[in-house]
């Protein structure tokens, strides 16, 4: 009967997620086999899972995500958002046994598997999130496999992980040396040649050229776990970008002669990242254009003399209703992050552009008298909504402006 | 930006009666709009000639117009109340069409009526074909391929630039209708003179078909600050090729990449833009080629829609509501999500489930229409299901439906190859069972994919559910252990459909489970995948493993919804499932909805206090009562679908409320029933009952012709029929006794040219009060749902109706009857028949309390929760101080090839009502309501069966005096030449003619050809009869319109 009622037999390789209070979920294994701990975080976001799985931000993070089905689409290259999967781990409600999309190439659970993340399948993401909702953000183990069976080790190893407070994470994502960037957009069903992150683009995905490279003035960009999309409209917008390692200091990057300043999202805690901030201070004073994004925001605020915390289980998803004060208007933003910048603490040359319609917090700062501003969400969207892509035009603009005086 | 304080007063048009592609949406959109608004203080006049609507009650609006939605009625109604604006959003392509044509006119500029919500110019961009095409080009999205044409000639010449197959719409018109698709030029010459025909403006587009690619909606919400939300994306599973309101859809959209759906996201909002739909919701269609991604837009629908119900009903976030207050100035961020009441309206609903939603067919009553589904619409209902996953939420809309489809099991008979193929590549209304059959036998995935154009995923998914059934085959219940029977519960296998696998019985397969504790747990549809936590109790089932019902303690009443519309159950059922859940809050009970159709009032989150979205199956329902443990559930307001249920509740010893299940048996059941007649000294037609095809011919001999034929336990006189002779018989009872699923079949003397009443009444088991004495105007034999009214009785005598008072008291005491109860009585020489005693809400309580003032619904509810009439002060009677008349509207113009000649089944989708002073200012306001503009001079048409025609004298007659000229068919003629009625014979092409009467299967040829010429076609001598009375009253002056407090104050 085993072998023809497979399907609603328990499963061959079991998975679990234990979590830090001892709560159990059992399920089965979707990625690789083994265990792996990390933050428990839930993200609401409808479509985009690959984005989701590929993003560095989520480094040290088990994602949970509430979607029914994850992995209908397969994954592709030119949704990676990083380097591979990114997440430390992987639960889901269902993991359909096949993919289906003129854009897929390979099953999610494949994808994970290649690169040895640990994921679990069939578990009730719902009572999960409401658990981290009412709880907050929990440390966690997820386990798949044999691994899976060892349901002490695993409490045991998640109460064992330290949390991401206090955490430094960027450099452990970051790019080893400076690298040109040139991939744009993929123009798909515009008219337009493929280009940029195609299949052909090689792993780094750093070496193909785009289209109009550096027309616009010349960025260097922060990685503190850059996501590719980022680079993308960067370059879209005419931009020559140099991506750089989290540890690059104020005068190595202004060394490369840069015409603005790009600072990323990425993984952990901002406040033990010093010496970027102290970077930062500098990059601002030296009166370049500078553009934070999420962890680049919250470095962008500490460096300028605010403060941040951690929040209660943050914000992850695609649906999130941001004011622009200057015009009133809301605008839906994607959203991934569990650190915030406490708008109490904003010096006064900050300013607050951008609030969250879900829970009031701040979304977004600039300098009054400087070209210098920040955005806590995802304008870069992949995955959710591109409303805030005017934040890269905006930046665009200050580039060449700047590059204009200078008279380069 | 706050409410708007210029206006004082705003009109509100509903969408009158049901057809179908506009349904009782159109009432839940309407009484949020009118709700909201009137909360924020506006003055609500409300115009809907549709009285089954809760938008038409007293207390929705402060001033309710039961009256036409045409422009010349409207603009009566506007120069009344003088309101300051009128929303045309709400109330479908009537309500759109009605305002266009009150612009045209000029009366809104004459009146200065502002239209809010959608202008003139987005309304005519919107839907004007050509004008869109040019807008979606200025915005570089593409549309397929397509010619405006305005004659055959011109659409054969465009098949050449689109080729073949050819997709014909006509502009204008509702749900497609008159539209096709055409595989070549004799088609197209078909579909294009049917659609130019169809197009208020005598055009159609010739489309380059993009059959097979993925279909998609997006229901999207604007403001004036131009901020912009998309509430729900909508796939259907049925690719392009078949109405979206006929295919099987999914929310949210499962099978895009999020760079897909981002690009549609934006060009959503790129539509709504550019079309200048400034405030509310619209609903915007595209396809996607599958093998490249190419999107194209298909359509836009500048106001709420179908869709935009679902989209509520699939994520909590009312569009209708939020749209109104849009209307009237506020922005997305100043309103409130109300199911979360911590975050704004101005965001996107997550949902962590999946909402399947099924249509719901009724070809069976249409015999010689065409089955193939295309992009006009045709399905009469629909059903909702939510689960946690696909196969979950499609196997709970299965049953949700009740074909009597427990699963996925096969459908009628078993089809070979070729047969099969055909299922799988004509899309049919079961199309769906025709795929599990395919991958049953084995065919490859990739040939179902491609016969059908599903999408491969679907495909698996379906093929998954039969495999696991295929495994199950032969297997003994002790082999499903608690992980295996929560395993299959978690992919929606109902019980039933487990018993037939393993060839149980269903209370089995139930116990068993229960024994294994694998219950169900109810979540919330929170609009947010519970990042925020919900206090509004909207619930769904599934086998999760935290349970978020929270019962409380109070004391608590369940109501059973009526379950998808078809002919026969529709809004009317709702309207008296809503009034239990007003009337029982009134009086302090908690209230507790269980229903699967996303399209009502009764499913909207607020109507009962708490609302479970499931389907209404034994099993379901008894999993709801499990965890609510109501005192008692109401099962007699929902129609057929709860009374079937009551059984089964009550032997799993859940207290019925009202009128016992062994009462409602007694109605039922032949034998018992005439029993009870026999001891009341009650008569009715003689009558029989068969089992068997020779029996019935048998004891047809003994009653004499002509008998009508009927299944017992049927619903809308499914498979009746009135047979003149033998070999007639013969060939009724074969369907009949299908259509019985062996029970028996009865055969009823037919009584000519009897006259039909409908009484309604409402009894606390002591004391019985009249609702009120219907007549109808056609003779009994056509059915009572399709026949038109009148309240009170227009030619009944005053002494048979006390006698039919009397009978009707007397059924109600002796069945114990608690709430309500129906009997349909024929008068016959002096003498009259009890035909059935419906001990339940009959279609026409909205009808009744409309017309008397009287709400009879919540009496009904308070009675059954255990007040008695006294003291709700319901002692007598209340006589209607005016005439109305309740007009069926029926559905033959989406099925062609189905005669659209009246009988004793029921075939009509909806009704409206007209008030007035006489029954011929009633009656003509009805026809008016019912989209029928009778002629005030010309030629009438007439032919009849030889038998009837001494009937035609007195009608020819006043049509004459009336200055009509009278014409009749050959037979016709003859037969009046004989009675010494001389009459002049229709000839040629139906010239001049205005009006017709076509009655019999001999007519049939004058009945299609004034019903394809648009000529108002009667098909009873009494129809037309009571037409010519409304002619003469029209030909008096125009009919004034009426408030409801007017009519029954």
């Amino acid at each position: 009967m085993a072998a023809a009622l497979s399907r609603i037999d328990p499963p061959s390789t079991p998975g679990l997620l234990a979590l830090a209070d001892g709560t159990l979920f059992r399920g089965r294994a979707l990625g690789a086999h083994g265990r792996t701990c990390g933050e428990v975080v839930f993200n609401t976001a409808m479509t985009g899972y690959q984005e989701v799985v590929s993003d560095p931000s989520y480094h040290q993070q088990i994602v949970t995500l509430t979607a029914a089905h994850v992995g209908v689409v397969g994954v592709n290259a030119d949704d990676e958002e990083g380097r591979g999967p990114q997440v430390a781990g992987l639960v889901v409600r269902d993991a359909p046994r096949m993919f289906a999309s003129w854009r897929g190439r390979e099953s999610l659970g494949a994808y994970l598997q290649r690169a040895g993340v640990v994921a679990v399948a069939d578990i009730d993401t719902r009572r999960l999130t409401h658990l981290l909702r009412e709880r907050g953000a929990m440390a966690g183990c997820v386990a798949a496999g044999e691994a899976a069976r060892d349901e002490a080790g695993c409490v045991a190893a998640a109460r064992a992980f330290p949390g991401l407070q206090g955490a430094a994470l960027a450099e452990a994502v970051s790019v080893p040396e400076p690298a040109g960037w040139t991939a744009g957009s993929v123009r798909w069903l515009e008219g337009h040649v493929r280009e940029g992150m195609s299949d052909a683009a090689g792993p780094e995905g750093h070496v193909r050229e785009g289209m109009s490279p550096g027309a616009a003035g010349h960025v260097v960009a922060f990685d503190f776990g850059i996501k590719r999309n980022i680079l993308r409209l960067l370059v879209d917008r005419g931009l020559r970008v140099t991506v750089v390692p989290a540890a690059t200091t104020a005068s190595q990057a202004l060394a490369l002669r840069p015409d603005g300043i790009f600072l990323s999202n990425g993984p952990g805690d901002p406040e033990p990242l010093q010496a970027q901030q102290a970077a930062i201070r500098e990059l601002v004073a030296a009166g370049l254009p500078v553009f934070g994004i999420c962890l680049g925001h919250q470095l962008l605020c500490l460096a300028l003399g605010a403060r941040t915390f951690k929040m209660k289980f943050g914000h992850h998803g695609a649906n999130h209703p941001v004011r622009e004060l200057a015009s009133g208007r809301v605008l839906i933003t994607s959203q991934n992050h569990g650190f915030a910048a406490d708008p109490a603490t904003l010096p006064a040359a900050l300013r607050a552009t951008h609030v969250s319609l879900f829970d009031g917090s701040l979304q977004g700062v600039e300098l009054a008298d400087r070209p210098v501003f920040s955005f806590q969400g995802h304008p870069e969207a992949s995955p959710g909504p591109r409303e805030l892509a005017g934040l890269f035009d905006r930046f665009a603009r200050e580039v060449s402006a700047g590059r204009t005086t200078k008279g380069v | 930006m706050p409410k708007r304080t210029d206006l004082k007063s705003i009109l509100i048009l509903g969408a009158g009666p049901i057809v179908i592609g506009q349904a009782c949406e159109f009432d839940y959109s309407g009484v949020q709009a009118c709700k909201a608004l009137r909360a924020e203080g506006y003055r609500v006049v409300l115009v809907n000639s549709n009285p089954a609507t809760i938008m038409t009650d007293p207390e929705t609006a402060d001033a309710v117009y039961i009256e036409p939605v045409e422009w010349e009625t409207v603009t009566r109604i506007l120069e009344r109340e003088r309101p300051d604006a009128l929303l045309p959003t709400m109330g479908g392509q009537t309500a759109l069409n009605c305002a266009l044509d009150l612009f045209r006119h000029g009366v809104l500029q004459r009146l200065g009526v502002e239209l809010i919500g959608a202008k003139v110019e987005a309304i005519e961009k919107a839907e004007d074909r050509e004008l869109f095409s040019k807008a979606m080009r200025a915005i570089g999205l593409e549309m397929p391929e397509a010619v405006f044409c305005r004659s055959v000639a011109e659409a054969l010449q465009a098949a050449e630039t689109v080729g073949f197959p050819a997709v014909v719409r006509p502009s204008f018109t509702l749900g497609g209708t008159g539209g096709g698709i055409a595989a070549d030029a004799a088609e197209l010459a078909a579909i294009a003179g049917r659609g130019i025909e169809a197009s208020p403006i005598g055009q159609i587009l010739v489309e380059q078909s993009v059959l097979g690619w993925k279909e998609f909606e997006m229901e999207v919400v604007r403001d004036r600050a131009d901020n912009c939300v998309i509430v729900c994306a909508i796939e259907n599973v049925d690719p392009m090729g078949v109405h979206t309101g006929d295919s099987i859809t999914v929310a949210p959209a499962l099978t895009l990449t999020d760079k897909e759906y981002q690009r549609m996201r934006e060009a959503s909002f790129a539509v709504i833009r550019e079309i200048g739909v400034e405030t509310g919701g619209s609903n915007v269609q595209f396809a996607i080629d599958p093998r490249t991604g190419r999107m194209v837009v298909i359509e836009m629908n500048p106001r709420v829609s179908r869709s935009s119900a679902l989209a509520s009903k699939a994520t909590g976030f009312p569009i209708a509501k939020v749209a109104a207050r849009l209307a009237v100035g506020y922005t997305l961020d100043e309103l409130g999500n109300e199911i979360t009441r911590v975050t704004p309206a101005s965001f996107e609903p997550a949902i962590d489930y999946v909402v399947v939603k099924c249509p719901r067919f009724a070809f069976e009553k249409f015999k010689g229409a065409q089955t193939r589904l295309g992009t006009q619409m045709k399905s009469v209902g629909e059903v909702m299901a939510i689960g946690r996953t696909f196969q979950e939420a499609l196997q709970k809309a299965l049953r949700g439906l009740e074909i009597g489809a427990a699963g996925l099991e096969r459908r009628g008979p078993e089809l070979d190859g070729e047969g099969l193929t055909a299922a799988l590549a004509e899309p049919g209304p079961e199309r769906l069972f025709a795929v599990a059959e395919a991958l049953r036998l084995g065919w490859p995935k990739g040939q179902v994919e491609s016969l059908t154009g599903i999408d491969p995923w679907f495909v698996d998914q379906l093929a998954e559910l039969v495999e696991v059934e295929q495994a199950l085959a032969g297997r003994s219940l002790v082999e499903l252990d608690a992980g295996r029977m929560r395993a299959l519960k978690r992919m929606g296998f109902s019980d039933r459909r487990l018993a037939q696998l393993l060839q149980l019985k269903e209370a089995a397969v139930r116990e068993h489970r229960q024994q294994l504790g694998v219950r169900p747990v109810f979540l919330r549809v929170d609009t947010c995948a519970a990042e925020f936590a919900s206090e509004t109790p909207y619930l769904y089932s599934s086998y999760e493993e935290q349970c978020e019902a929270r019962p409380t303690s109070r004391e608590k009443v369940m109501i059973l919804g009526a379950g998808p519309n078809r002919i026969g159950q529709g809004i009317e059922f709702d309207y008296c499932c809503v009034h239990a859940a007003m009337a029982l809050r009134e009086a302090g009970i908690e209230t507790i909805m269980v229903n699967c159709n996303p399209e009502t009032v009764s499913t909207d989150y607020d109507t009962a206090d708490r609302l479970y979205f499931e389907p209404l199956t034994l099993e379901d329902v008894l999993e709801v009562i499990a965890v609510e443990q109501p005192r008692g559930v109401i099962v007699q307001l929902g129609g057929q679908t709860p009374l079937k249920l009551a059984r089964g509740l009550e032997a799993a010893g859940v207290p019925i409320l009202g009128t016992s299940p062994d009462a409602i048996d007694v109605a039922e059941d032949r034998a018992r029933f005439q029993a009870l007649l026999h001891t009341l000294g009650l008569k009715q037609p003689d009558n029989a009952t068969a089992t068997t095809m020779a029996e019935a011919l048998t004891k047809a001999e003994g009653l004499g012709f002509p008998l009508v034929v009927r299944p017992s336990y049927v619903l809308g006189g499914r498979a009746m029929a009135i047979a003149r002779s033998q070999a007639e018989l013969a060939g009724y009872l074969a369907e009949a006794f299908a259509a019985a699923e062996e029970q028996p079949v009865l055969i009823d003397r037919y009584l000519r040219d009897a006259i039909e009443v409908d009484v309604d009444a409402l009894s606390d088991g002591t004391d019985v009060v009249i609702g009120g004495v219907m007549e109808h105007i056609e003779q009994a034999g056509v059915h009572s749902g399709d026949s038109a009214c009148a309240l009170p009785p227009y030619s009944l005598a005053p002494t048979l109706q006390t006698e039919i008072r009397r009978q009707t008291v007397a059924l109600a005491r002796a069945l114990g009857v608690v709430g309500l109860m129906n009997v349909q009585f024929a008068v016959a020489g002096g003498e009259v028949f009890v035909l059935e005693v419906n001990p339940r809400a009959a279609r026409t309580v909205p009808f009744v309390a409309k017309a008397t003032g009287r709400p009879l619904a919540k009496l009904a509810a308070r009675v059954m929760a255990g007040a008695t009439l006294a003291e709700l002060g319901v002692t007598e009677e209340k006589l209607p101080t005016m005439a109305s008349v309740k007009e069926a509207v029926l559905p033959f113009r989406r099925f062609p090839g189905a005669d659209p000649m009246l009988g004793p089944e029921m075939k009509s989708t909806g009704e409206v009502m007209g008030s007035g002073e006489s029954f011929a200012e009633a009656y003509a306001k009805a026809q008016l309501g019912a989209g029928v503009r009778l002629p005030l001079a010309g030629k009438v048409a007439i032919e009849v069966a030889a038998e009837d025609a001494p009937g035609l004298v007195a009608v020819a007659d006043h049509l004459r005096l009336l200055g009509f000229e009278v014409l009749a068919g050959a037979g016709t003629a003859e037969a009046l030449a004989g009675l010494g009625y001389p009459i002049g014979r229709v000839e040629g092409e139906l010239d001049g003619v205005t009006l017709a009467l076509a009655s019999g299967t001999g007519a049939a040829e004058l009945r299609a050809a004034a019903t394809g010429r648009k000529i108002p076609c009667y098909t009873t001598i009494a129809g037309l009869a009571a037409g010519a009375r409304a002619i003469q009253r029209m030909r008096e002056g125009p009919l004034p319109p009426r408030s409801l407090l007017e009519v029954a104050g």
